[in-house]
């Protein structure tokens, strides 16, 4: 399977991804120019971390409208693989791929540090190799992370198993100093209704060799790549 | 022109007469307002240029030294990091989040200029303390403002220092560094050559933001300094201006670039054609502006961010301007490169400048202004140690010592720092220095930035040479090789005598330390005038320093690892509370002198550590610094919760000189008990005091001397302090 990272004017976790798909996990991986029309030819599509146009107007808000997008709307509908990481997330949810909407962190200020993430739904291509309530120790960097969606879409998520992952402490308790960003629920992860499109603030790419403190980013990928293996 | 005129620009008599004499006539208003900025002291070093050529600046890596945008060694492989500190300290004093963001902006710029890739930056900032309203705005938007532009631009910031003291409380200091690589064969110098090549400036519009920076830098603040508009950053453009500019650089499209900084396109015209030997015509209608309407004065003044001006040869011009449109970016051909060295300033084609670029460049006078031995050190030097009580309990001052700002724990400040951007970082903040993977190799980088301007203070020479030696022992303890050098000197006024004299000491501290452990300066900055209301700070010649380890397995960091291991302590501890954390933070005292310091010794050390480390043979290993051997200690015990048991002797030493004194060329090493005796063969090779001093395990630090229990504190007590040091001023 080959994986495409969509790289808008800002974009600076393109860089991130594609090492870890090329140099860790060996895998076939192009960089995928924002100004491109098609996405043929690509099984996975990553939408990176970083400042899309520089955040200008709302995370997100300005590259969900990049000549790109129709075209990955169009492969999500379709069943392809998206994932959305930090600003990647926010660019999904501008761009109604994904529910929810991404504010300021609650107190106002970036972070970044490891977190712990804990795995709400195995039922997913990302993360059919995980454990349900498996915790994973994956670092997030962002100032713009809060996941909010008001109660009835929470609650619609929560029966619908959308939501992937939560913020915990390392037990693996939901607890107010766990959450990093103000998240509504702890929420770090959701997909969508047909599980084929996932964004998470935290970012598994950074997490996927022992020396950076963490190879839990690992065990997403290897999910996609086993889940692409048994869908051929 | 009247004397009011050049006066108003911070010109002084006698340099209004040179002008006139390099120009053979009077300059008119826009001609005086470019030298009046390339002659500012930001620009010009006219009172800085006679020492700092005293600086040894050579070595067998040294590709690039002083007067580039930025120094480079090599590092083998046929790669080269290529790095620079600069201070934005009067912008972060008035504005303090855009002041910070655009020092960080610029010296990102200074990096890419020279066809390195950024792959990280430091920081070293001071401040008041941090009871004081004004300081904590300061203090928060200063760490906003950093983070707001690294993170933006995907450039993780990985280390750093901060110091508190009411010494800042008028006039913080913003010193930003940023690190790149370079394949040795892009270089890239700032230069023009080429008659009839094009010009092009690219990036940003020109607006009206940071007219006259560089002079505003060159003054003292008080409550009465008009400000000019302090420049506003935009790390979206300048990442897009950098992504550019290195793809030209790579695919060897760009002949000369140089970025727009401090005194806006008068520098980068004057500095390019200068370095060149050769002239440019400059037409100023095709800069691209932001108003309507700007005037020459204004286009050649502004500092506005985000701005590059390249040469490069006639048949490349159509594609590099492709190159930018294709990154969303303006660029336009302002001019051509000349013959003769003269500058040629058009509006609409009428000349409205015409000044020789060399004279602008370079042709600034040299001051050596009169230096002065300060009074205050009459009274400082002495300090009779009868005169310091012994503390009554040493649990309560250690735990003051590590909650005191300068000491505790600063992740509350780069947890606001994207440091893993990139995925290199091998070691982050918070650590003696900084590692960052070089992917492709087996290398590592080590970085760190150093400056306890207390010392500095209290012994200007003995100050600059321990800012250096630290530096150097920061990058051993981590397994680095120091290499070289990036200097960040912030003073008072050169204008008075005994700052200068501060200033021509500490230089001379730097250059003898940077002889003897071989790390040359390949470049930095200096920023005088850093006085609020006639008080000059400390002065502060902070060192940026860069290491290499061949091999980026055989790194080493600061905690304990496990329990069991041995703790050993190199180097030997004197009755040296001079200038000490302790001494000022629990007796309120600024006295006495910094700690002997000889650096052969020093390097007995680093050779004996550095050893240690590639060999294997140690776990962890930890410089001593402020707050001495029981907060190096205590340092060692937070990452994993693993306490200590120590035994000392005092040999006759006072018990706080023991555990709170500073002296230098000391190490806390842990390691397996089987490994002791390699160790100890190793440092008796190098003639390094060697001494076991204890075990790690249990929760609690434990330290006895001569038998008596002198510290008994948990690790839980000591870590909650210590990281509680800086919030708990917060809100």
């Amino acid at each position: 399977m080959k994986f495409g990272i969509i790289v808008f004017p800002g974009s600076s976790g393109d860089l991130d991804a594609y090492h870890l798909i090329k140099d860790v996990l060996d895998a076939p991986v192009e960089y995928i120019w924002h100004e491109a029309s098609s996405v043929q030819g690509f099984d996975c599509l990553i939408l990176p971390g970083g400042f899309s146009y520089g955040n200008y107007l709302r995370g997100g808000a300005l590259a969900s409208c990049s000549p790109i997008i129709p075209a990955v709307v169009d492969f999500a509908r379709r069943g392809g693989l998206v994932l959305g990481i930090a600003n990647g997330f926010q660019v999904l949810t501008e761009a109604g791929l994904l529910p929810g909407a991404l504010y300021t962190n609650a107190d106002g200020r970036f972070h970044c540090h490891f977190t712990t993430l804990r795995v709400e739904n195995t039922d997913t291509p990302f993360t059919r190799n995980l454990g349900r309530n498996q915790l994973l120790s994956i670092p997030i960097a962002h100032g713009e992370g809060n996941y909010y969606v008001d109660p009835a879409t929470l609650q619609q998520l929560e029966e619908s198993g959308q939501i992937v992952f939560r913020y915990t402490d390392e037990k693996g308790q939901v607890t107010a100093e766990a959450n990093p960003n103000g998240s509504v629920g702890n929420i770090a992860g959701v997909c969508n209704e047909t599980r084929n499109v996932l964004g998470m603030m935290a970012h598994p790419e950074r997490a996927g060799e022992a020396v950076f403190g963490s190879i839990d980013g690992l065990a997403l990928f290897n999910s996609i790549l086993k889940y692409w293996e048994g869908s051929k | 022109m009247r004397p009011e005129d050049w006066r108003k620009m911070g010109l002084r008599d006698d340099e209004y007469k040179r002008i006139k004499e390099a120009l053979g006539r009077e300059p008119n208003h826009l001609e005086l307002g470019m030298f009046s900025v390339m002659w500012s002291e930001h620009c010009s070093y006219k009172n800085s240029k006679a020492v700092l050529k005293t600086f040894p600046t050579t070595g067998p890596r040294v590709l690039q030294g002083p007067g580039e945008n930025a120094g480079v060694v090599a590092i083998g492989d046929g790669l080269a990091v290529c790095f620079k500190i600069e201070s934005h300290n009067h912008p972060s004093a008035v504005e303090p989040y855009q002041g910070a963001a655009t020092g960080v902006g610029g010296i990102i710029r200074d990096i890419f200029t020279m066809g390195a890739q950024p792959i990280a930056l430091l920081n070293s900032l001071r401040f008041g303390p941090l009871h004081d309203e004004r300081v904590r705005y300061l203090f928060e938007q200063v760490v906003a403002g950093i983070g707001g532009y690294g993170n933006r631009i995907g450039i993780p910031t990985v280390g750093g220092e901060i110091y508190f003291d009411p010494c800042y409380q008028g006039n913080p200091l913003v010193n930003a560094m940023c690190v790149g690589l370079l394949e040795t064969n892009k270089l890239r110098l700032g230069k023009a050559t080429g008659i009839g090549n094009p010009v092009i400036l690219a990036g940003a519009r020109t607006g009206q933001d940071g007219m006259g920076g560089a002079t505003f830098a060159s003054v003292e603040l008080s409550e009465e300094t008009e400000a000019p508009d302090i420049q506003v950053g935009d790390p979206f453009t300048e990442k897009l201006l950098l992504e550019a500019c290195l793809e030209l650089i790579g695919n060897g499209d760009v002949d000369g670039i140089q970025d727009l900084g401090a005194a806006g396109l008068t520098c980068a015209v004057s500095e390019m054609a200068s370095r060149g030997g050769t002239g440019m015509d400059v037409e100023l209608s095709k800069v691209p502006c932001r108003e309507e309407g700007m005037t020459p004065y204004e286009i050649m003044l502004a500092e506005s961010q985000e701005r590059m001006l390249m040469v490069v040869s006639p048949e490349k011009e159509a594609k590099v301007h492709a190159v930018f449109k294709r990154w969303g970016l303006t660029s336009t051909t302002i001019g051509r490169v000349t013959e003769g060295g003269m500058l040629t300033i058009r509006m609409h084609g009428e000349i409205v400048a015409e000044i020789p670029a060399h004279s602008l460049a370079e042709d600034a006078p040299v001051y050596y202004p009169e230096a002065q031995e300060p009074a205050y050190l009459k009274t400082t030097a002495d300090l009779p140690l009868a005169t310091i009580a012994l503390p009554e309990d040493y649990n309560t001052v250690l735990l003051k010592l590590v909650a005191s700002p300068n000491i505790a724990s600063k992740e509350w400040v780069w947890q606001q720092f994207d440091y893993q951007a990139r995925t290199a970082t091998l070691v982050g903040p918070g650590s003696d220095a900084a590692l960052i993977r070089i992917r492709g190799t087996k290398k590592a980088l080590a970085l760190t930035a150093d400056c306890n301007s207390r010392y500095v203070y209290l012994d200007p020479y003995a100050g600059g040479k321990i800012a250096v030696t630290e530096a150097a022992r920061n990058i051993v303890c981590s397994g680095g090789e120091p290499l070289a050098i990036t200097d960040g000197l912030n003073f008072g006024s050169p204008e008075k005598p005994e700052i200068y004299w501060q200033f021509q000491q500490a230089v001379a501290g730097i250059s003898e330390a940077c002889r003897v452990l071989e790390t040359p300066v390949t470049g930095g900055n200096v920023s005088f005038y850093n006085e609020a209301n006639g008080e000059g700070i400390y002065p502060t010649p902070v060192i940026g320093m860069v290491g290499l380890l061949e091999d980026a397995t055989k790194y080493c960091t600061l905690s304990f690892k496990a329990a069991g291991d041995r703790i050993v302590l190199l180097g030997e501890s004197f009755d040296e509370l001079g200038a000490s954390e302790y001494l000022a933070l629990i007796h309120g005292r600024v006295q006495g002198k910094p700690p002997a310091l000889d650096l052969s010794k020093e390097k007995a050390l680093h050779r004996v550590v550095l050893s240690a480390i590639r060999e294997g043979l140690v776990r962890s290993a930890h410089d001593l610094a402020e707050g001495g051997l029981a907060v190096a200690l205590a340092e060692c015990l937070f990452e994993k919760g693993i306490g200590a048991r120590i035994q000392l002797s005092s040999n006759g030493l006072r018990p706080d000189s023991l555990l709170f004194g500073e002296s230098q060329s000391r190490v806390v090493l842990s390691l397996s008990p089987e490994k002791l005796p390699a160790l100890e063969a190793l440092a008796a090779q190098e003639g390094v005091p060697f001494q076991v001093i204890g075990e790690t395990g249990g929760d609690e630090l434990q330290i006895t001397v001569d038998g008596n229990q002198r510290l008994n504190l948990s690790v839980a007590e000591l870590q909650a302090a210590w990281q509680g040091g800086i919030p708990c001023h917060l809100s």
